[in-house]
């Protein structure tokens, strides 16, 4: 076990291991992870954080990798956490981002990490949100967030991150794909990567065109950028794209109102669980309890949640007033 | 199925110029299969790489999958490396061509355990669950 006085010291002298060892201690473990918080304080630095999001094959991580070397030529220290699905039978994975990061290995200046989504279906994992608070304390000023490939429904880095770059490549169905709401939705940048196929331009058009429908819900025009990712052609533009997204969020204050959300989000994500983990243990501690006295091909399932939730509230609440 | 806790992290790692990841593959998905997260980097690895790579991603354990005959070199670079890193509690152990002969000698390195062709994925799993330390 990790003594984390020990561990919150070689964390903020910079040491590498010790960031990657607090990452796995957050996502670990929550409890331990709050501990952890409170002995590093606020953070100090003021991370930009980036989503790459698009589905399986778009070119994500080799496009994630071409942006993080431009960033770092032009002096930025850049974490990359990478979230690759969970297996639904075993609960393993196989985290295979970093096969596209090879150009940045041996680089003092940035950080990758893989995540797997633990079971998790909107794109990211649970642990997700603490771990990028953690990299908020590693003295970093961009960490991009590259999900797992995806459909049209996972859109929870939405809520994650700053600035949401949806990768589109061309071919893949016609305009009415692109029409549909979810990851269509929540780009703040779109890039329309292997630029060099045909189709490329018309699927450029196709997504200005759905963009021009929905102006009037934003000022701020959103950018659609052609990219090759393999060779870098056009990631000048997307840093660029991005940058115009910052000065503008930034300046309209977007930029906290979005913050602000996220730690709402993740606030409601922990009571959601703490009263479901109480929810369980009380309900198991009834020995037969509500749960195992159904027969639960005969009962309505909405009715019997309420009935066990109000059971609950009633006898928690008498716990609460015989305690004091 | 949602995991809870923590859980064991593998890299599985090619090191040297050999061009044949297919038993890296095997193993990395019987891994998979076990409930383990792996992370895998691809074809032709050096050490520096293999060692940054694990202590990025707190790996408990690295997998070295070499058939270019090159193994007790690579091998024991990866070992010092991790060593010079004070990392020497990340368990290491090796597979694919390596010569009977030479198995005592990486063993004595800081190799855990060298698993030759013919080894069943099985093997390969327990080995692993009854060697990583906890974190």
């Amino acid at each position: 076990m990790l003594c984390l006085d020990n561990l919150r010291e070689r964390f903020l002298q910079g040491n590498m291991r010790a960031l990657a060892q607090s990452i796995s201690l957050v996502e670990d473990n929550p409890e331990l992870g709050a501990k952890f918080f409170s002995l590093l304080g606020l953070p100090q630095g003021n991370p930009r954080i980036i989503g790459i999001t698009g589905p399986p094959g778009a070119g994500k991580s080799t496009l994630t990798a071409k942006l993080a070397l431009a960033l770092l030529a032009r002096g930025e220290r850049v974490a990359l956490l990478l979230i690759d699905p969970s297996s639904p039978f075993s609960g393993g994975a196989i985290l295979g981002d970093r096969i596209r990061m090879h150009e940045l290995s041996g680089l003092s200046d940035v950080y990758i990490r893989s995540l797997s989504t633990r079971g998790s279906l909107g794109g990211l994992s649970a642990a997700t949100a603490r771990v990028l608070r953690l990299l908020q304390h590693g003295n970093f000023s961009t960490i991009i967030l590259e999900t797992v490939g995806t459909g049209q429904a996972e859109t929870d880095v939405v809520m994650a991150v700053d600035a949401v770059v949806v990768v589109a490549v061309p071919g893949l169905g016609d305009d009415i794909q692109a029409m549909k709401a979810g990851i269509m939705e929540i780009a703040d940048v779109f890039v329309v990567n292997k630029a060099d196929r045909d189709g490329a331009d018309r699927t450029k058009l196709q997504i200005e065109a759905i963009l021009g429908m929905q102006e009037g819900r934003r000022v701020h025009p959103i950018q659609v950028v052609p990219t090759i990712a393999t060779t870098g052609h056009g990631v000048d533009k997307l840093t660029q794209a991005l940058d115009d997204h910052f000065a503008y969020v930034e300046q309209s204050g977007e930029l906290a109102r979005r913050r602000e959300k996220r730690w709402h989000k993740e606030f409601s994500a922990y009571v959601a669980n703490i009263l479901l983990g109480d929810f369980f243990s009380w309900a198991n501690s009834q020995g037969i309890g509500i749960m195992a006295n159904a027969d639960w091909a005969e009962i309505e399932v909405y009715g019997l949640a309420k009935q066990a939730t109000a059971q609950y509230f009633t006898e928690r609440m008498k716990r609460h007033v015989e305690e004091d | 199925m949602m995991t809870e806790g923590m859980q064991i992290r593998v890299l599985v790692a090619k090191p040297g110029l050999d061009g044949h990841d297919r038993g890296a593959k095997v193993i990395a998905r019987a891994l998979r299969d076990a409930g383990m997260e792996v992370i895998y980097t691809g074809l032709r690895q050096t050490p520096e790489q293999i060692v940054e790579a694990a202590l990025q991603e707190d790996v408990d354990v690295i997998g070295l999958s070499c058939l270019s005959g090159a193994h007790n070199h690579l091998f024991a670079q990866v070992i010092e490396l991790l060593k010079k890193h004070h990392a020497e509690d990340i368990l290491v152990v090796g597979g694919g061509v390596i010569p009977e002969e030479d198995i005592p000698l990486l063993k004595a390195q800081g190799v855990k355990e060298i698993f030759t062709p013919g080894t069943g994925t099985l093997a390969v799993v327990e080995f692993i669950k009854k060697h990583a330390l906890p974190r």
